[in-house]
């Protein structure tokens, strides 16, 4: 097969781009070139390229770079701004791996005359009647099938995820075996484009942020202010718990015309519910009234739930309400079946 | 089978520059500032270099000044003259970066736009002079899209304007194909590279006449009259030296051969492939260059299936990571952005032949065809 390797400059991708190789596969690389603003991540940095194209001259592949930055500005880094404006908290790297790795770049790999893309996600693409199944990566602690819960079955017929079947210290090992650059690079970070000035200062450059007050939602009671609504994540417990004793208190709702947020104790924030949207399938629909095991972050442990149909889950036991943006997956054991976005928070224009 | 129409980017080394450099690259070599005889024989090398370069740029020997390639000349020109004489910069919109970059680094800069056909609009240029402009700069020949500037008519404009200001001009790409000596006459300063037409890289020069005074951007050892420091490059000075005879002497004929094949090229190109609009107008571009928008298509895909096919191209300008960012000279010149995305340059040098226009005129429409 002809695939393209989508290479980040790090260990995982460049351990991609080698087993491809060895598998007999003619292989190209390619760096997306996402963001250009400023960055001290180092995602999409030029040392990044660097390490993306030497790892390829090394393995004797062609490498090219790919300008994305126009459509990371529109997909992924104003629509980041817009839900944090309209009182969400939204997962980039969702956003990213739906609209840039897996739309655009799979796009220009078609059109290049390329079978196939990879990337160097932990999570495996399985195949099973004529169907594609996406699973957990072989290393449950760097498992990333959460944030491909996306991939339909036309986009896992052209994705491979060589290093899915590895553990990570597998892949370093790989990688200094073959005396790849890379070897021994850290893993990336958070948010690639928010730099260490941190969220409030991106932000903050980006979109006025407002000040609100702290109510409390059992008593009605005022219990002081915030900076920055648009910073406050649902769940959230730093900086909202008096320090003059009290219980623990925990965001438990945003309301951005009000300038308000409602503040309450654990047992406030629990919800047996859990509504989503923009729901997508990895293959068809689960029937309402499946039992589900439903992962609410990247690394969060999966509980189950009943799938009630229309993006709606009901929970046996209580969860902790989910902040409104954030990406909820369904898995079935270890194949993720779907997901979609905790609802909540305002439209956006 | 290959074609390599990349000639704007470098172009390959002259047979006369590779055995003019061999000696200095074994047998031969010494410092040129110093005084025994090894180093005067390097002396001597140098000296006999600087007397090609100044009758090929058209200034005295003392004039020359061997720098380590265009983007320093450039820079040098400005910053230098900016040192003695401060004032605003003056440039075209479609300058390369080594000058917009050069001057937005200087207290004030003012970026005078082009027309359509990417020759500076003169009567927005006249309104961007006044007499505390210290440096104008304007290219001779666009590296994008070819254009070739009136530099005699901006000249005139800013000797009645800003006669205080030393005009520049970027002649990089020009060389290869025009005579520097004489069109450039209307400038005070002139930058040109070696590997634009047949010289190593990393080594250039910047002209200077008229007696233009320049503060060095390079201090050190005082070489090159005080005005750029740092041991020669002997080899690759006289390589340049070797690759400006040879380009003078053949360039009426190189410049006869690559318009005909440039002609011959996009006028196929043209016809093969619908959509398809030529940038600027050929009777004031470089015979080597070959500028086509191509519409409903990406620059950096072409490219791909391009290189794939043998044809080495280019489009815009390559940043430092390698992606190609958005043509400043196709927007300053009022292409429209979906326009530019589809933007290819085929530039066409001293050793193209007609086979590899041929492998091009087949190329291209095919590789479009793909990716549309």
């Amino acid at each position: 097969m002809k695939v393209l390797v989508a290479m980040s400059g790090g260990v995982d991708s460049s351990v991609a781009a080698a087993l491809l190789q060895q598998a007999g596969h003619t292989v190209v690389g390619a760096t997306m070139k996402l963001w250009g603003g400023e960055s001290d991540s180092g995602c999409c940095s030029v040392a990044d390229v660097e390490d993306a194209r030497r790892v390829a001259q090394q393995l004797g592949i062609a490498h090219h770079v790919f300008n994305f930055t126009d459509d990371f500005d529109r997909h992924v880094v104003a629509s980041y701004v817009a839900e944090h404006a309209a009182g969400r908290t939204p997962n980039p790297c969702v956003a990213c791996n739906r609209h840039l790795k897996f739309d655009r770049f799979l796009r220009r790999a078609t059109q290049l005359g390329f079978d196939a893309i990879a990337t160097g996600h932990h999570a495996r693409v399985g195949a099973a009647g004529g169907r594609w199944r996406l699973l957990r990566g072989a290393d449950a602690a760097k498992d990333q099938s959460y944030v491909l819960y996306m991939l339909d079955q036309a986009q896992l017929a052209r994705t491979l995820l060589p290093v899915g079947d590895l553990t990570k210290a597998a892949v370093r090992a790989q990688a200094a075996a073959l005396g790849l650059r890379t070897a021994a690079k850290p893993d990336s970070q958070d948010v690639c484009f928010i730099t260490r000035a941190g969220r409030e200062v991106f932000l903050g450059d980006r979109i006025p942020l407002h000040p609100g007050r702290l109510v409390d939602e059992a008593t009605g009671q005022d219990r002081g202010k915030v900076a920055a609504l648009e910073l406050v994540t649902v769940g959230q417990r730093r900086g909202l718990t008096d320090h003059a004793g009290g219980e623990r208190r925990y965001a438990l709702n945003v309301d951005l015309a009000a300038a308000t947020v409602t503040v309450g104790t654990l047992d406030r924030l629990m919800d047996d519910r859990l509504s989503l949207v923009q729901v997508s399938w990895v293959d068809s629909a689960v029937p309402a009234g499946t039992t589900v095991l439903v992962q609410m972050s990247a690394h969060g442990r999966p509980v189950p739930a009943v799938y009630a149909g229309a993006g709606a889950l009901e929970f046996a036991d209580p969860i902790r309400r989910v902040a409104p943006g954030q990406s909820v997956v369904l898995y079935d054991g270890d194949a993720v079946l779907g997901g979609g976005i905790a609802a909540g928070g305002e439209a956006v224009g | 089978m290959a074609a390599y129409l990349d000639h704007a980017a470098t172009t390959p080394l002259r047979p006369e520059a590779a055995a003019a450099m061999l000696p200095w690259l074994t047998e031969r070599f010494g410092n040129p500032s110093g005084s025994h005889a090894v180093a005067r024989a390097a002396r001597t090398a140098i000296d006999e270099a600087r007397d090609v370069a100044a009758a090929a740029l058209g200034v005295d020997p003392g004039g020359v000044i061997f720098t380590g390639g265009g983007t320093e000349g450039d820079n040098l020109a400005i910053a230098g003259v900016l040192a003695r004489r401060p004032g605003p910069v003056v440039c075209s919109a479609v300058e390369h970066h080594a000058v917009l970059h050069a001057a937005a680094a200087t207290p004030e800069s003012r970026v005078v736009p082009v027309l359509p056909d990417g020759t500076v609009d003169l009567d927005a240029l006249s309104d961007a002079l006044d007499d505390t402009v210290s440096v104008v700069s304007v290219m001779l020949a666009n590296n994008e899209v070819g254009t070739i500037q009136p530099l005699a008519a901006i000249s005139r404009l800013v000797r009645r304007r800003a006669p205080h200001a030393v005009l520049h001009t970027d002649a990089v790409q020009a060389f290869p194909w025009l005579d520097v000596a004489q069109l450039g006459q209307p400038a005070d300063l002139i930058a040109v590279s070696g590997h634009k037409f047949g010289g190593p890289q990393g080594v250039g020069v910047l002209a200077v006449r008229n007696g233009v005074a320049l503060r060095p951007i390079i201090h050190g050892g005082g070489q090159e009259r005080d005005r750029r420091s740092g041991t020669h490059n002997v080899a690759g000075i006289v390589g340049l030296a070797a690759a400006m005879q040879a380009t003078v002497a053949t360039r009426e004929r190189t410049v006869a051969r690559a318009r005909a094949q440039r002609d011959r090229l996009a006028d196929a190109l043209l016809h093969e492939i619908p959509d398809t609009t030529e940038t600027g107008d050929r009777s004031v571009k470089v015979a080597g260059n070959c500028h086509l928008c191509i519409e409903g298509i990406e620059s950096e895909a072409l490219l791909v299936l391009l290189d794939d096919a043998g044809v080495y191209a280019s489009a815009g300008s390559a940043c430092a990571s390698g992606a190609l960012d958005p043509s400043h000279v196709l927007l300053a010149m009022g292409v429209d952005r979906r326009r530019a995305l589809g933007s290819l340059r085929l530039s066409l040098g001293h050793t193209t032949t007609d086979d590899d226009i041929d492998l091009a005129r087949k190329a291209v429409p095919d590789a479009v065809a793909q990716l549309r």
